[in-house]
């Protein structure tokens, strides 16, 4: 690829502003592991059908794996590494741990962000709300029981 | 028990909700290569001609592997049967098999390589189903389609079939299924003068450097395999898969390679066996079981992997857990030109239990037996030999039976939950079998205890997402009477930490677990004899407690004790755990223990789709002494999840041997939308295990029980009996048209 081609974005990550140049063609995800060694984002399926490459761009949840570095432009993203508050971890977090809502953890980083956009959306979702909204989020450990026991006592946690 | 039994903080969780744990893909090592793969577009041909010239002059590629570059080495391994090369040799066995591998300075341009590799291909005929093997005067895989072979028997079936009332023939269909562990199959290789280092997502670290040291002539010391977190394994880990391949290319390359497969590539690699399993069964009118032939048959595919294993555990149990007067079982691995076909959760236990559990409930049903009551009747108990030469049963599986009867609301063979709509039924099913768990008694640890009095325990087991690292640390600080947060745990990294066999088979909390504990009381041996030295008292009049031996009104701490040893502060005391089978206690002979398959399903039918929705799931399991509740239910409810999905919808499609759904749109797994509204897990405790405080391995069963109690729920619901699995909408649409159009239930019972 020609240095031409390249592409100048900005964007926010994790509250820091990032400037760097990109191929046209580059993934967010591929941007976040690779050039930002952001690694918390997993790439599994790599078809938009798993959720553990899941960020938040703006507040909403994306698959990174297909979509465009490019797309991020001037957006705020957050990773799995900026959702704690220094050493404080988000009730998110902790509820995962206390209620073991995970086992290998491949998927937890995407599971968490996309649960998190659902409790920002809705403080106090159902249990069918909470299946919709997360279908998109695959686990194979787990069997889902304690995510969804994880994400009831967070949404508890964060009305406090 | 102050630790033991609780559901203590897992010390990888926190690296896991916070991103911080890394899995071998987010590694980076200086120097290292991208690695990327040729594969074969065709199931079964000859290699004519590979030429990867172009592929190895582009610039920025390190590297080309082809079959001609391991001229030096007998490059076949597997982890019995070393049928497998390491990449194809002269012929391609299955689509997607290596044929070359490129290293290069990035993904891109090893993309690129691939493409200026030219191979030349003769098709061969394709041995495309278990039929296909078996067919006189077929083409074959390798010298014969026979992979693996066994057989055993008791009593006289015949005169059994003879003696019996009744006797029922049916054949039963498992499909081949892929484990998804989210971690697709990823390894870093280097090899270079001083020997080999791999970061490896396995299961089995030490069977993986042995492999890998026998395949490059190396001695053991100089193999080193790291396994870091693992994103999930089922199985699909276990043994050996891509490494022998990593570490080639890195010798051709001459610099540390990254291997890392894509879903397609993985399910291609590994998957469960497809099954045939014919079962005839001769009963009494009183429902006593009096004899049967079994008959298995299983697609191992292109090369055996752990087929062998495999073919003899689905023949251990395929009887289920009765006792049976007369029985013959013979079971055939079969080679097949699909992607091989290895260890999945519970190996050979769900095909076997799929089979035999379901006729058990089709008897019942023609002898108008309770479901319930026939089980409990032919169910042998504590300490009855189920299989001759084997150990006795050590579980109590009619208490569990009941409990998940209990659960789910039966109510017997007539009482049939009802539904408010008029298109749905609901129906209630059970199932219960018996997995011989534990693989072999062969595990070590080193437990280390500080001049500070902490202490560090050393394993083998993977952290694979189980809690193995939580359990280790929760033994050790119990049996060493200090609090958890002073223990640490070093694993998986075979030039560190001491032998294990594997990771798997449910082995780890019993017997690793129980290394760590021996490891553990060989230190407070040792502790009381610097204590009987420092207070002048004989052993039996000291104790332990917090971190302490204790004399009288005395205490010195183990601190304390270790820096009078070393003369001040320094130095530590290391124990040694040794299971083998001839620890004493219950490990000797097979199986280490026996684990308990129990389920109990209530489902919904919607007559006009097919569609089936699991309202209700119980499983038990017999743990003897739960180390970490909470992860231990998790264990429990991950298998009860996997076996939804096979169940309902999982199944890898090959046609001719080509795979139709190799990717994970058109292969679907459980998600949320899956779970049961009633979602239970049962634990049974009876300290009565042979690992650390009569703990025994859970986290398998309920995979094998769950498919026929669902098809036996589906039974009471709709009156329709179904032999092939996944239970897909399509299938119970037309087995219900086919039931209720002829009046007749879709499969008749052959009657003796
Ligand atoms: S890896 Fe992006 S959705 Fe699966
Ligand atoms: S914890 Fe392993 S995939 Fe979710």
């Amino acid at each position: 690829m020609s240095e031409d081609h390249r592409l100048q974005i900005s964007f926010v990550v994790n509250g820091r502003p990032v400037d760097t140049e990109i191929e046209p063609h580059l993934l967010l995800l591929d941007l976040l592991r690779d050039k930002l060694a952001l690694k918390g984002a997993k790439r599994s399926c790599d078809m938009q059908v798993c959720g553990a490459c899941t960020v938040l761009v703006d507040g909403n949840p994306v698959s990174s794996c297909t979509y465009l570095a490019f797309e991020a432009r001037g957006t705020d993203v957050t990773t799995i590494e900026g959702l704690a508050d220094g050493e404080k971890l988000h009730p998110l977090m902790e509820a995962f741990i206390d209620n073991a809502g995970l086992q290998c953890g491949f998927c937890t980083p995407g599971m968490i962000l996309a649960a998190k956009s659902l409790l920002d959306l809705n403080p106090r979702p159902s249990v069918e709300e909470v299946k919709e909204y997360m279908r998109g989020n695959l686990c194979r450990c787990t069997g889902y029981k304690k995510i969804l026991e994880s994400i009831e006592d967070a949404a508890q946690r964060m009305q406090g | 028990m102050a630790i033991v039994g609780t559901s203590t903080r897992r010390p990888d969780y926190l690296d896991k909700v916070t991103g911080k744990g890394a899995y071998v893909g987010d590694l980076e090592i200086p120097g290292m290569a991208h690695a990327k793969v040729l594969s074969s577009p065709l199931p079964h041909a000859r290699i004519l001609r590979i030429d990867a010239s172009k592929a190895r002059a582009l610039p920025g590629v390190f590297g080309v592997l082809t079959a001609h570059e391991l001229g030096d080495m007998d490059p076949y391994y597997g982890s019995d049967i070393k049928d497998r090369p390491i990449i194809a040799i002269d012929k391609v066995r299955y689509e997607g098999e290596p044929v070359a591998a490129v290293a290069a300075v990035d993904l891109e341009t090893a993309e690129a390589a691939l493409d200026l590799i030219d191979v030349e291909y003769e098709e061969l005929p394709v041995i495309a189903t278990m039929n296909d093997a078996l067919t006189d005067g077929a083409a074959t895989v390798h010298q014969s389609n026979l992979c693996h072979e066994s057989h055993y028997e008791w009593g006289n079936t015949e005169e059994g079939f003879a003696e019996a009332d009744r006797i029922f023939e049916d054949t039963f269909t498992f499909p081949m299924v892929y484990h998804y562990s989210l971690e697709p199959h990823t390894v870093i290789a280097r090899y270079d003068e001083l020997g080999i280092t791999v970061w490896d997502s396995a299961q089995h670290p030490f069977l993986v450097r042995n492999e890998l040291a026998r395949l490059f002539g190396l001695s053991l010391n100089r193999v080193q395999v790291v396994v870091p977190y693992v994103g999930g394994g089922f199985g699909s880990k276990s043994y050996i898969k891509i490494e022998p391949l990593a570490v080639a290319l890195s010798r051709e390359a001459k610099r540390p390679v990254k291997l890392a497969y894509s879903v397609e590539q993985s399910a291609k690699t590994v998957r469960r066996h497809a099954a045939s399993i014919t079962l005839k069964t001769g009963v009494r009118n009183d429902g006593s079981f009096v004899a049967r032939d079994c008959q298995i048959r299983l697609d191992t595919g292109a090369y055996a992997d752990n087929g062998n294993r495999v073919t003899d555990r689905c023949a251990d149990q395929v009887p289920g857990p009765y006792l049976w007067p007369h029985l013959t079982v013979t079971s055939k691995g079969l080679y097949t030109n699909t992607g091989a076909a290895g260890s999945f959760r519970a190996i050979g236990g769900p095909q076997a239990a799929w089979a035999s559990e379901s006729q058990v409930d089709m008897i019942a049903d023609a002898l108008g037996i309770d479901p319930l009551e026939l089980r409990l009747k032919n169910l042998g108990a504590p300490g009855d030999v189920i299989r001759q030469g084997k150990n006795p049963l050590d579980a109590d599986i009619a208490t569990g039976l009941k409990e998940a009867a209990k659960g789910v609301g039966w109510a017997g063979r007539g009482a049939k939950p009802v539904t408010q709509e008029k298109e749905t039924k609901r129906g209630i099913g059970l199932a219960c079998s018996v997995l011989n768990a534990g693989a072999s008694p062969t595990s070590t640890a080193l437990v280390r205890l500080h001049a500070d009095g902490s202490a560090t325990a050393m394993v083998s087991t993977v952290e694979v997402g189980q809690g193995s690292k939580g359990v280790m640390a929760q033994i050790a600080a119990e049996e060493l009477c200090i609090p958890l947060e002073k223990v640490g745990v070093v694993a998986s990294d075979t030039a560190i930490v001491p032998y294990d066999r594997s990771t798997g088979a449910s082995r780890s909390t019993t017997l690793v677990g129980l290394a760590v504990q021996l490891g553990a009381k060989e230190i407070k041996q040792q502790l009381l004899d610097l204590a009987s030295k420092h207070f002048e008292a004989p052993e039996d009049k000291l104790a332990f407690a917090d971190s302490s031996v204790v004399f009288g009104q005395e205490s010195i701490t183990y601190a304390q004790l270790i820096r009078q040893m070393f003369g001040g502060p320094a130095g530590e005391l290391m124990g040694r755990g040794y299971v083998t089978p001839q620890t004493e206690g219950p490990l000797k002979g097979l199986p280490v223990f026996w684990e308990m398959a129990v389920v109990g399903a209530e489902v919904e039918v919607n007559e006009k789709t097919g569609a089936i929705r699991v309202l209700r799931l119980v499983s038990v399991s017999d743990i003897g002494k739960a180390i970490n509740p909470k992860q231990a239910e998790g264990q429990d409810e991950g298998a009860a999840m996997q076996g939804i999905g096979h169940t309902l919808f999982e199944e890898l499609i090959y046609e001719d041997g080509q795979l139709l759904n190799p990717n994970l749109v058109d292969y679907r797994v459980p998600s949320f939308e899956e779970v049961p509204d009633g979602f239970e897990t049962i634990l049974i405790e009876n300290e009565d295990g042979p690992g650390p405080f009569g703990a025994k391995g859970i986290g398998e069963g309920p995979i094998a029980a769950v498919a026929p109690a669902i098809a036996n729920a589906v039974f009471q619901a709709t009156g329709v009996r179904i032999k092939e699995l996944p239970l897909t909408p399509e299938r119970v649409w037309r087995a219900l048209q086919a039931g209720t159009s002829g009046g007749h239930k879709v499969d008749a019972l052959t009657e003796g």
